[in-house]
C-alpha cells in the first residue's frame, strides 16, 4: 500500500475548545486514482495535506496509523518528511496564481524541484526544466521556461505547476481541486494531461474536488467526506448504487440534458449525518 | 519594450523637476514668510535705520517676493547657497564641511540596523507566537517607544559615565582633532587615508555610541516591518508549494518567503536612511556630533536664513534620490514591475 490512513482525526485550537475537522478517516490507496469529494470545509484538503505534513503549525493530528509507503508519517523527521515530499510525493494547488512563486521564472521554479536532492549543474537542471515543460505539452518550453507567473495564463501555470511536481518523478501525486481556477474547456485538458501523465507513469493520484461526476469520470475510487468524515467510498462506475443520502442528494442536484428537470431539488440535509 | 522604458524613465525624471521645484518654491517661502528678520540678525537690535535699510537693499529683500525667488533660483542653478551669517562661510562649504558626518553617523547606523533587524524579523515571523517572537518583541518596541533623547542619555550615563567602556561626546578627541587632512570629509577614511591607526580607532569608537542609539531606534522599526511583510509571505500558497518541493526551511523562507519582500523592505530601509540623512537632530545634539542636524538646529536658532533654506533643500534632495533609489531597486527586482 503506498497510503494507508486509519482513524485520522486532525483539530484545531479555536476559543470554545479544541474543533475536530476532520474525525477518524481512514483510507488506503495503492497506485490508483483515487477522488476524494465534499464540499468546502469537509476535511477533504486537510486529510491530502496531512499526508505530506503541510498543515498549519496550529493542526493537531492524530491517527492509528498515517503512513505513506510504509513510513510513519507522524514520527517521522523533518528530514525524512523532506525526502517523501521532495521526492516521493507531489502537491499541486488550486489555484498557479498563488501557487507558484510570482519573482521567479517557470523555468527556475521548475528546475529547483528538479535539482533538489539531485547533484546536478544549473545547466542540467534548466535542461531538465525544459525538457518537463515539453512533457506537459507547452508548445514553446523554452520560452515559457522564461517566463514569470504573471506573464501566463491559468491553464499554462497549472501545466507549470505540474511539470514541477513531476520533476522528481513522485509516486504520489495530490492534486487540491487543481482545475477550479480554469475555464471549463482548459479544465477538461489538464485533467486529461494529468490522467495520461499518472497512468503512464504508474503513479499513485489523489485528486480533490467537489465535482462528484468530473472525478468518478477520471478516479478509479471515490471517497466522498462530509463535515470530516468519509461518508461513503464507491467504484467510480458505481455512482448508481450510492447508498448515503448525502451522495445521493448531491446526484440528484445535478441537471442533465437527456431528463431536464424544472427545477432541481435542493439537499436536505440530516443532522444525523453529523454523528 | 526599450522605448517604454526610456518613456517612464523620462517621466520619473520629469516628476523629480517638477517636485525639486515644489521643494525650493516651499522652503523659500517659508524662509520669508517666518517671523524672523535676517537684517536685523545681521546688523544687531541697535543698528540705525539707515543702516538696516542699507543691509535690506543689498541682501534684496526690499524687492518684490517673486522677483526674490527668481534671484534665488538663478543662484542656486549656478550652486550657490548664499552666504551663512553665522560662519561667513558659503553655505555650501558649511554643509560640505557639516554632512558627512552626518553621512557617516548614519551609514554605520543604518548597516547595524538592517543586519540586526532584518534577521530579528525573518526569526520573529518565522516562530510566530513563540517565547523568542515575544522577546523580540519587547526588544523592538522598548527601541521605539522610548524616546531617543532619553535613550542617549542613558547610554551615555551607563556607557560612558559609569561603565567608560566608550568615549562620551565629540567625533574625536581632542587631542586627534584635526591630526589628518580632511580629504573626503570622513572621519573612518581620512584616518585610514592617513595611514594613522589611532585616530582610526578613536574615531570608531567616538562613532560606536551615538550609531548604537540611532541603530537601536531603526532597528526596531526595520524588524517590525519585516516580520509583518515576513508573515504576511509565509502565509503565501507558494511557501506550501516549495514546502512540497522538499526545499529545506532555509531555502523556503529566504529564497521563496524573503525574496517576495525584499523589494517592500528596501522602500523601507531606503526611507529610515533618509530620516537618518536628514540629521537625527537630537542624537547629534546630545552627543555634540557636528553634523548637518546641529548645523540646521543652530543656524534657525540664529535666523541664519541662508544655511536653514539650504540645509533644508539638501534633506529634501536626500529624501528624492533616495525615493529614487527604492524606485529603481523595485524596478529591477520585481519581475511584475517591468
Amino acid at each position: 500500500m503506498l497510503v494507508e490512513i486509519r482513524n485520522l482525526t486532525i483539530a484545531f485550537p479555536t476559543a470554545q475548545g479544541m474543533s475536530a475537522a476532520v474525525r477518524s478517516v481512514s483510507l488506503d490507496l495503492g497506485a490508483e486514482k483515487l477522488g476524494i469529494v465534499g464540499e468546502s470545509g469537509s476535511g477533504k484538503s486537510l486529510t491530502a495535506r496531512a499526508l505530506l505534513r503541510l498543515l498549519p503549525p496550529a493542526a493537531r493530528v492524530s491517527a492509528d496509523v498515517l503512513r505513506f509507503d510504509g513510513i510513519d508519517i507522524l514520527s517521522a523527521s523533518e528530514r525524512d518528511m523532506r525526502r517523501v515530499r521532495g521526492k516521493r510525493a507531489g502537491l499541486i494547488m488550486q489555484d498557479p496564481k498563488y501557487s507558484l512563486n510570482p519573482i521567479m521564472t517557470a523555468g527556475a521554479q521548475i528546475a529547483e524541484a528538479w535539482a533538489n536532492q539531485r547533484h546536478a549543474s544549473r545547466r542540467e537542471a534548466a535542461e531538465a526544466a525544459i525538457d518537463l515543460l515539453a512533457q506537459v505539452q507547452i508548445r514553446d518550453p523554452r520560452r515559457v521556461a522564461g517566463m514569470y507567473p504573471h506573464e501566463i495564463s491559468g491553464g499554462m501555470g497549472q501545466r507549470v505547476m505540474i511539470a514541477m511536481m513531476l520533476a522528481p518523478d513522485p509516486e504520489l501525486l495530490i492534486a487540491d481541486e487543481p482545475t477550479s481556477a480554469l475555464d471549463a474547456t482548459v479544465q477538461a485538458e489538464i485533467l486529461r494531461l494529468m490522467e495520461d501523465l499518472v497512468s503512464r507513469r504508474g503513479m499513485g493520484l489523489i485528486l480533490i474536488s467537489h465535482d462528484l461526476p468530473l472525478v468518478s469520470h477520471f478516479c478509479d475510487r471515490v471517497v466522498v467526506m462530509y463535515a470530516g468524515r468519509v461518508v461513503e467510498e464507491l467504484q467510480a462506475g458505481a455512482l448508481a448504487q450510492a447508498s448515503h443520502p448525502y451522495t445521493r442528494g448531491l446526484l440528484e442536484c445535478l441537471p442533465t440534458l437527456s431528463h431536464p428537470k424544472a427545477r432541481l431539488p435542493v439537499m436536505a440535509r440530516d443532522p444525523a449525518w453529523l454523528s | 519594450m526599450r522605448s517604454a522604458r526610456w518613456g517612464r524613465m523620462a517621466g520619473t525624471l520629469s516628476g523629480l523637476v517638477v517636485t525639486l521645484f515644489g521643494l525650493v518654491l516651499v522652503t523659500f517661502l517659508i524662509g520669508r514668510v517666518m517671523p524672523i528678520d535676517p537684517v536685523i540678525a545681521i546688523v544687531g537690535d541697535h543698528a540705525p535705520d539707515d543702516v538696516v535699510a542699507r543691509v535690506r537693499g543689498e541682501l534684496g529683500l526690499d524687492r518684490p517676493l517673486y522677483v526674490q525667488f527668481a534671484i534665488y533660483l538663478g543662484l542656486l542653478l549656478q550652486g550657490d547657497l548664499g552666504r551663512s551669517v553665522m560662519t561667513s562661510n558659503t553655505v555650501v562649504e558649511d554643509i560640505a564641511r557639516y554632512f558627512p558626518a552626518t553621512i557617516e553617523l548614519a551609514s554605520v547606523a543604518i548597516v547595524i540596523a538592517t543586519v540586526l533587524g532584518v534577521p530579528l524579523g525573518v526569526l520573529a515571523a518565522v516562530r510566530q507566537g513563540s517565547r523568542l517572537d515575544q522577546a523580540i518583541r519587547v526588544l523592538c518596541l522598548a527601541g521605539h517607544s522610548i524616546p531617543i533623547f532619553l535613550l542617549a542619555l542613558l547610554s551615555l550615563l551607563v556607557f560612558y559615565a559609569t561603565l567608560g567602556w566608550v568615549p562620551g561626546t565629540g567625533r574625536a578627541d581632542v587631542g586627534y582633532e584635526g591630526m589628518d587632512p580632511v580629504v573626503t570629509g570622513f572621519l573612518l577614511i581620512d584616518t585610514l587615508l592617513a595611514g594613522d591607526m589611532d585616530p582610526f580607532k578613536d574615531a570608531a569608537w567616538h562613532l560606536v555610541q551615538p550609531a548604537g542609539v540611532l541603530a537601536y531606534f531603526s532597528m526596531a522599526y526595520i524588524a517590525r516591518m519585516t516580520r509583518a511583510f515576513m508573515l504576511d509571505a509565509l502565509a503565501g500558497e507558494y511557501v506550501i508549494t516549495a514546502r512540497a518541493k522538499g526545499l529545506s526551511a532555509v531555502r523556503v523562507i529566504w529564497r521563496h518567503a524573503f525574496g517576495n519582500i525584499a523589494v517592500r523592505l528596501v522602500t523601507v530601509l531606503a526611507l529610515t536612511y533618509a530620516g537618518l540623512l536628514e540629521g537625527a537632530v537630537v542624537t547629534e545634539t546630545v552627543f555634540s556630533w557636528p553634523g548637518l542636524g546641529q548645523y540646521l538646529t543652530v543656524s534657525l536658532l540664529n535666523a541664519d536664513m541662508n544655511a536653514v533654506l539650504g540645509a533644508t533643500l539638501v534633506v529634501g534632495l536626500i529624501y528624492m534620490a533616495l525615493n529614487l533609489l527604492a524606485d529603481v531597486a523595485y524596478r529591477l527586482m520585481d519581475p511584475r514591475v517591468s
